[in-house]
């Protein structure tokens, strides 16, 4: 069901690249963080994380489908560092044709309802609760609102005040304060955008890396269930644990066939229409409940040796719930959805289905 | 566009009061009359070779064909099984005289089928099944009792299981053959069972002697597991597998209101989703289809996860509208159709293979059994 998503050249050179550098397992038992540079660089001499922005913007001007495939990829690997977040905020960046620069960026607000302003000096001010990677980037991408409507702005993180809060995915996150920063870039958003609108980009990202990392958690659990000997014979003969698998594959195929189909919709559609807010709400609502149920089966399959910090179960897990929250979380995007659908009328919600 | 087509046809249809889409039991209706109408527009046997009177179209349009059809809740009983699985078994495995004498006939809206596979003894375990087939100068004698066979009171005929061998050790599931048994033979007994929901739509069937022609023999002799691995994947993803309580949907947000609250709001958002989502997986098995594939694992997938749903919509759409004033003349048909939609829900997940033997393909498919 999602052949397309791993089946093209930059994305087969990333995961080459992955495999060499970003391996679960020896980034988990490394005793040092000189992988993190070495992985990072390398990314930015691919040019992966600026794929979604121009080459006459700075970045490496991939197609949308394939950025989509890296978000997947990123997933797959439970990237701990901030490929997705750059990735987002070149997006973000060149919807106001504002160039890129180089180094780590991450994107702010991530909750849909929180507010950066734009006040009549040209300056931002606001909190962005739960922003990933803020520590680890130079610049930071903003969606700002003002009277006058709304704005993407390049802001540097240094200008920026910030308290580390805990931490569900292991990738370090704050909250950030804006008191008057002068932006380095700031120019209008595009004409139909709203406040919703970085967040279903935000929330189709989520959604792909969680399928992504969902893919990984099957596989691993399927692996593991054939190896674990208990009474004399795999544990995998047995019913409960084969029905558990049925149900996470099945999970797994939901999460990836819904974070796919709003890919699909993003590359194909306006970001601004109807079937685009459709897609993504619903990818991300459903992405959230998939791994709900799948990280728990994970674990109950892999029982205690699932727990341990040395085990890479935690590094995919961890990050598939974190994720949820991100750009929107099921109940957020459940009640965005639901009164659209209601607004919409009675006999308005079978056309909308089959509009996909 | 076919899928205009199909809802101009259908507004008709219940413009001319053939259906009342709000009544839940309305699907499983059995109406020859609505099935020729939907067979003059071609839309019977929509993939099916020219040549056994199909109109060659994809999967893909059958499935819209099929969504369209059940989100209506249109009275398909009298065609949909002979349209998904018994004209294709036909075509597939069934003789060259039966399958061109049959599968037209399908095609154009007059015959009916039914499939004999339970027996009081043995559901899930098909193989199990001890009603028998023998081979007898003038034909094969077929006796026994079916169970559980949906449509036998209204069918022409049925496709069914009989054992013609013993079991081996080699082969536990080896030794039962399918038959394409004309429901007026003598010797057939019908009876009713009358089902939790009022209806008796399923039924008991005795065999007692009776005599089917030679070339009624559908594919080969003792090999109907083999041949129904491939026949079930075509039932088994399809959209009725999770539209049977869609039309709880519209009922819920005509009670809701265009401005709920955030609890009710919530609820719809979270079952709308899935149900996009499902769609989505269900169109997926329909390409796969259309590209020649076999997506056995796929299409319990979506079975299993379909089927689910459909049977817990009826409790979720109760729960969002329990906080609504319930005076309204919304409520009454909303409440009317969550009364029968819970009395029907049990049957989702135990129809054409129980989740629990869905999980088991899906486990075989995964490499661990």
């Amino acid at each position: 069901m999602t052949e397309s998503l791993s089946s093209n050249i930059v994305v087969e050179a990333a995961e080459k690249l992955l495999r060499d550098l970003a391996d679960p397992q020896k980034i988990n038992h490394t005793k040092d963080d000189n992988w993190q540079s070495t992985l990072w660089t390398t990314l930015e001499d691919s040019g992966l994380p600026l794929s979604w922005v121009s080459e006459k913007l700075g970045g490496s001007g991939a197609s949308m489908t394939e950025g989509f495939a890296l978000l997947h990829l990123a997933g797959r690997y439970a990237l701990p560092v901030p490929m997705a977040e750059t990735m987002l905020a070149g997006w973000l960046l060149s919807q106001a044709t504002i160039p890129s620069p180089s180094g780590a960026m991450t994107v702010a607000p991530l909750n849909p309802n929180d507010r950066i302003m734009l006040d009549g000096e040209g300056t931002l001010s606001g909190h962005a609760r739960a922003i990933p990677f803020a520590l680890q980037s130079d610049h930071v991408a903003i969606l700002a609102q003002a009277p006058s409507g709304l704005h993407i702005a390049l802001i540097k993180r240094s200008d920026c005040q910030y308290k580390s809060i805990p931490s569900l995915s292991g990738d370090d996150v704050a909250d950030l304060t804006l008191k008057c920063v002068k932006p380095v870039i700031l120019r209008p958003a595009p004409a139909h955008w709203t406040s919703k609108t970085l967040a279903l980009m935000g929330a189709t990202a989520r959604s792909l890396q969680i399928g992504g990392a969902l893919q990984w958690i099957l596989m691993q659990t399927i692996t593991y269930s054939t190896e674990r000997v208990a009474f004399k014979k795999q544990i995998s003969k047995f019913q409960a644990i084969q029905h558990n698998l049925a149900r996470l594959a099945s999970e797994t195929a939901a999460a990836t066939t819904a974070a796919s189909s709003a890919a699909q919709s993003l590359c194909m559609e306006d970001i601004c229409s109807e079937g685009v807010f459709l897609e993504a709400s619903s990818s991300k609502i459903r992405c959230a409940e998939a791994a709900a149920t799948s990280c728990a089966i994970a674990h109950q399959v892999h029982g205690a040796i699932g727990f341990t910090a040395e085990h890479t179960l935690h590094r995919f897990t961890l990050r598939a719930l974190a994720w949820r929250d991100d750009f929107g979380n099921e109940t957020y995007w459940s009640i965005a959805l639901g009164q659209a659908v209601a607004s919409l009328g009675s006999n308005q919600l079978w056309p909308l289905i089959t509009s996909r | 566009m076919l899928r205009a087509e199909v809802r101009e046809f259908l507004a008709q249809q219940i413009h001319d009061k053939a259906f009342d889409p709000h009544n839940p039991l309305s699907n499983i209706g059995s109406d020859k009359a609505f099935a020729q109408r939907v067979a003059q527009r071609g839309w019977i046997g929509l993939t099916w070779p020219r040549e056994y009177g199909g109109h060659e179209r994809s999967h893909l349009e059958r499935f819209v064909l099929a969504e369209e059809f059940y989100a209506a809740n249109a009275p398909v009983r009298h065609f949909y099984v002979a349209d998904r699985q018994c004209g294709p078994m036909l075509i597939a495995f069934g003789t060259n005289r039966v399958a061109r004498d049959i599968v037209p006939r399908i095609a154009s809206g007059e015959l009916s089928f039914c499939i004999g596979m339970s027996e009081a003894d043995s559901g899930s375990d098909l193989f199990a099944a001890r009603a028998s087939a023998e081979k007898t100068a003038d034909g094969w004698l077929i006796n026994g009792t079916k169970i559980w066979v949906t449509h036998a009171h209204l069918a022409d005929y049925m496709v069914g299981y009989f054992r013609t061998s013993k079991p081996t050790e080699e082969n536990h599931r080896g030794g039962i053959s399918s038959f394409l048994i004309d429901m007026r033979s003598k010797g057939i007994t019908v009876n009713p069972i009358r089902q939790m929901t009022g209806e008796a739509d399923f039924n008991e069937v005795v065999f007692k002697d009776v005599l089917i022609p030679d070339d009624h023999l559908i594919g080969e002799l003792g090999k109907a597991a083999e041949q129904a691995t491939t026949e079930l994947s075509y039932e088994r993803a399809g959209p009725e597998r999770f539209l049977e309580t869609f039309y709880l949907l519209p009922a819920l947000i005509e009670a809701l209101g265009s401005n709920p609250d955030e609890r009710a709001a919530e609820g719809l958002g979270q079952l709308v989703a899935q149900l996009h989502t499902m769609r989505r997986m269900s169109v997926s098995v329909a390409g796969m289809l259309q590209a020649g594939k076999h997506p056995v694992v796929e299409a319990a997938l979506v079975k299993d996860l379909g089927t689910t749903w459909e049977q817990a919509l009826p409790s979720k759409v109760r729960s969002i509208a329990s906080t609504l004033d319930r005076s309204c003349s919304s409520h009454t048909q909303l409440d009317a159709s969550l009364c029968m939609a819970l009395k029907i829900a049990p049957k989702f997940t135990l129809a054409g293979g129980t989740n629990e033997i869905l999980r088991g393909i899906i486990a075989r498919g995964l490499g661990v059994r």
